[in-house]
């Protein structure tokens, strides 16, 4: 079906200044394929159902649109985790910023050099898993992110890392427009884990492939820059083998645009997914999640906690789905999603699917809008907590679900801290 | 400690008045009881000292050691030294039981000007305080009230008490929903706080309560006021004859 006019004149506007990169024939051949793909699909447009409730012109037009800078972070987050530290700048790597990128049991390379190589493992990965993802939904953005990344990270851990690799992302031009492509492959019987932190850019373009093989378990915990103007397009695509664990949780804290796409392929028996988020936005916030989780083999679990807190007229996204296929026997599904408006003027939009094939199943979702319990405010009040104080004690309260959702929990307890001080220095002024 | 003239309140929501003219003085150390018909306002009469929303004065005052207390902040009353020990305690999902007490104290503790707790302080503090109510260490770890029977739930009010120190407490139908050994509990905790500087204003339906903690004087609430105020025999003869023939006795209630 040929591609509406607008839709083509949109896409061809956001490509005539791009050039796709050099490197080896493999990875050139991916980034073809990807740019066929994105033109044969089109960049998404607003009358796209799947994008019913988010604008995606500032993801798509040609410029990103000026953000400011946030000045004095005075604790960055995971700043007291022992880590491996590599540092990108407005989506450029930094090697005088990062550490020196040796772990025992684990490869690190940049994007750039692997795409130098004639022969890599990456070759088997780049693009496949975000290929993989097009289907049955378009997600056009990550294939212009296949297309046309420059820099990422490059990983495979073949045994336990003793330390996670922690990617940081440095905000400093106003106008920067980022497309981070990272590819992360876990060996059997491999454990990594994987941080994020950092506003990145103006504009962020980013797309983590992971293949978690058997026996393997990746973690990845994912702090979202609290930089306010900043815009996001993420896509984390994961494909997960028989008996391996994968988890990933992203806390959300400001940022005018974000849109976190998930999708995850569960394709060995007995693996365990589990995809939590937490957000806080105040005013023009709008945050999105979209989440596609497929059940293709048996005995799997799948877990989605979504919490958000609105305020000042914040909009909060969930798209949702659970997709069990005819061999995915006894699979566990659980998928929850919940905002707490801290006032009239939010909102929260819910599309949560269950579409099932297998007949010996469990799979159960929710959704809920609600305010904050004033009867609860009142009975903290009568015990001498300030009001202001007893809002965020419920508000984290409400958030826990999703924070539980990480394992480490010196982590958990880092990303909690961070949170109440976002909720004090809302109150503050 | 607690002076309260001529109190007037109604609903705020709608022209419908609830307490018409309550009077009450309770004396440091004292200890007072109000007994009174279902619907009669004494809950009513404790959310106002507690400053719930949805009510207005439209007459009268209440001092607490002389300070105004209808112009404090719920939280302000707390810190001054008032508790209300609910009917219904809340339930507060997701917030520990430790962790709100721990909150509850610091605050109260800030406001006045002293330092907070150290968590290892407060983990004394409230290990000896539980023991005595029988509370268990999985009842200070679960969420705030929440799958507590409702004798749990009136426990953990005194616990509360207990910890916090208020200097006037006010206990909204304690006893209800207590099985006997429940009761006694409850009651020692009560009477283990009873102080020189220490009043309680007990609010109950029925007398039982009143055997445990023995009070210096008891009123008689109807229709939104105080209709007689007499010693501890008043409580009996509420238990033997009922409300309908104290209440008979008083000039111009319709009851
Ligand atoms: N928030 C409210 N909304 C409507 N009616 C109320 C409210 N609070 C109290 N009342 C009414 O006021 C009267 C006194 O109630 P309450 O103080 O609970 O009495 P008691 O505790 O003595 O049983 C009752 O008629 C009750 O229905
Ligand atoms: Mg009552």
């Amino acid at each position: 079906m040929a591609l509406a006019q607008a839709k083509q004149d949109v896409t061809e506007a956001r490509l005539a200044a791009l050039s796709l990169p050099e490197g080896a024939g493999w990875i050139k051949a991916a980034r073809e394929d990807a740019l066929a793909r994105l033109r044969a699909m089109g960049l998404p447009g607003r009358r796209d159902e799947y994008w019913k409730w988010t604008r995606p012109d500032a993801l798509t037009a040609p410029d990103a649109a000026q953000a400011a800078v946030f000045e004095g972070d005075d604790t960055p987050v995971f700043g007291e985790i022992d880590r491996v530290r590599l540092v990108f700048v407005d989506g450029v790597f930094d090697a005088a910023q990062s550490d020196d990128p040796t772990l025992a049991g684990v490869e690190i390379e940049r994007l750039e050099a692997a795409a130098q190589t004639d022969i890599h493992w990456l070759k088997e990965l780049y693009g496949v898993l975000e290929t993989r993802g097009q289907d049955p939904v378009h997600r056009p953005l990550a294939a212009l992110n296949t297309a046309y990344a420059t820099d990422g990270v490059v990983i495979r851990a073949t045994g336990k890392a003793e330390r996670p690799v922690s990617l940081i992302y440095l905000h400093e031009s106003e106008t920067s427009d980022a497309t981070l492509h990272h590819v992360i492959k876990v060996e059997e019987g491999a454990e990594l884990t994987v941080l994020e932190n950092g506003p990145a850019a103006a504009r962020l373009n980013m797309v983590m492939e992971v293949e978690v093989a058997d026996n393997a378990a990746f973690h990845h915990v994912r702090a979202q820059g609290r930089d306010h103007e900043r815009r996001a397009v993420t896509h984390l695509f994961a494909r997960l083998g028989t008996e391996s664990v994968f988890k990933s949780f992203t806390m959300t804290a400001n940022g005018v645009l974000t849109r976190n796409e998930s999708v995850i392929e569960l394709t060995g028996d007995n693996a365990t997914a589990h995809i939590a988020g937490a957000c806080t936005g105040d005013g023009d916030f709008h945050h999105d999640d979209t989440v596609f989780i497929t059940h293709d083999a048996a005995h799997c679990e799948s877990r989605q906690v979504y919490k958000k807190v609105l305020r000042n007229g914040a909009a909060g996204v969930f798209q949702g789905k659970i997709l069990v296929k005819p061999d995915a026997q006894k699979t566990d599904g659980y998928q929850i999603s919940q905002a707490l408006l801290l006032d009239g003027d939010s909102q929260f939009f819910a599309k949560p699917e269950l579409e099932i094939y297998a007949d010996d199943v469990q799979c159960s979702h929710g959704s809920t809008t609600g305010a904050i319990d004033e009867t609860a405010i009142f009975y903290l009040r009568s015990r001498g907590v300030p009001e202001a104080e007893a809002q965020d004690l419920l508000t984290l309260a409400f958030l826990a679900e999703a924070i539980e959702e990480i394992e480490d929990e010196t982590i958990a307890e880092d990303i909690r801290t961070r949170l109440e001080a976002w909720l004090a220095r809302r109150r503050g002024g | 400690m607690l002076e309260i003239k001529n109190l007037h309140v109604k609903l705020e929501e709608e022209d419908k008045a609830i307490l018409k003219g309550v009077d009450l003085s309770i004396g440091a150390g004292e200890v007072h009881a109000i007994m009174g018909p279902n619907g009669s306002g004494k809950s009513t009469l404790s959310y106002v000292m507690s400053g719930r929303d949805g009510y207005e004065v439209t007459e009268g005052t209440a001092t607490l050691e002389g300070a105004d207390v209808l112009e404090m902040e719920p939280e302000e009353r707390a810190a001054a030294g008032l508790f209300l020990a609910f009917q219904y305690p809340v339930e507060i999902p997701g917030v520990g039981n430790m962790t709100f007490l721990r909150t509850a104290l610091n605050s109260q503790r800030k406001a006045r000007g002293q330092e907070e707790l150290s968590a290892g302080d407060f983990l004394k503090l409230i290990r000896a305080k539980a023991a005595d109510l029988k509370i268990g260490a999985d009842m200070l770890k679960r969420p705030v009230n929440v799958g507590f029977s409702g004798g749990e739930k009136k426990r953990n009010e005194i616990l509360q008490m207990a910890v916090l120190e208020p200097k006037m407490c006010i206990l909204d139908e304690t006893d209800s929903g207590l099985d006997v050994d429940a009761m006694k509990l409850v009651s020692d905790g009560v009477n283990a706080l009873r102080d020189a500087g220490r009043s309680f204003l007990v609010i109950t339906h029925y007398q039982r309560l009143l055997n445990h903690i023995v009070p210096d004087v008891v009123h008689i609430m109807a229709n939104g006021q105080i209709v007689k105020s007499g010693g501890k025999e008043l409580a009996l003869e509420v238990e033997e004859n009922g409300y309908a023939d104290i209440l008979g006795d008083v000039p111009g209630e319709v009851v």
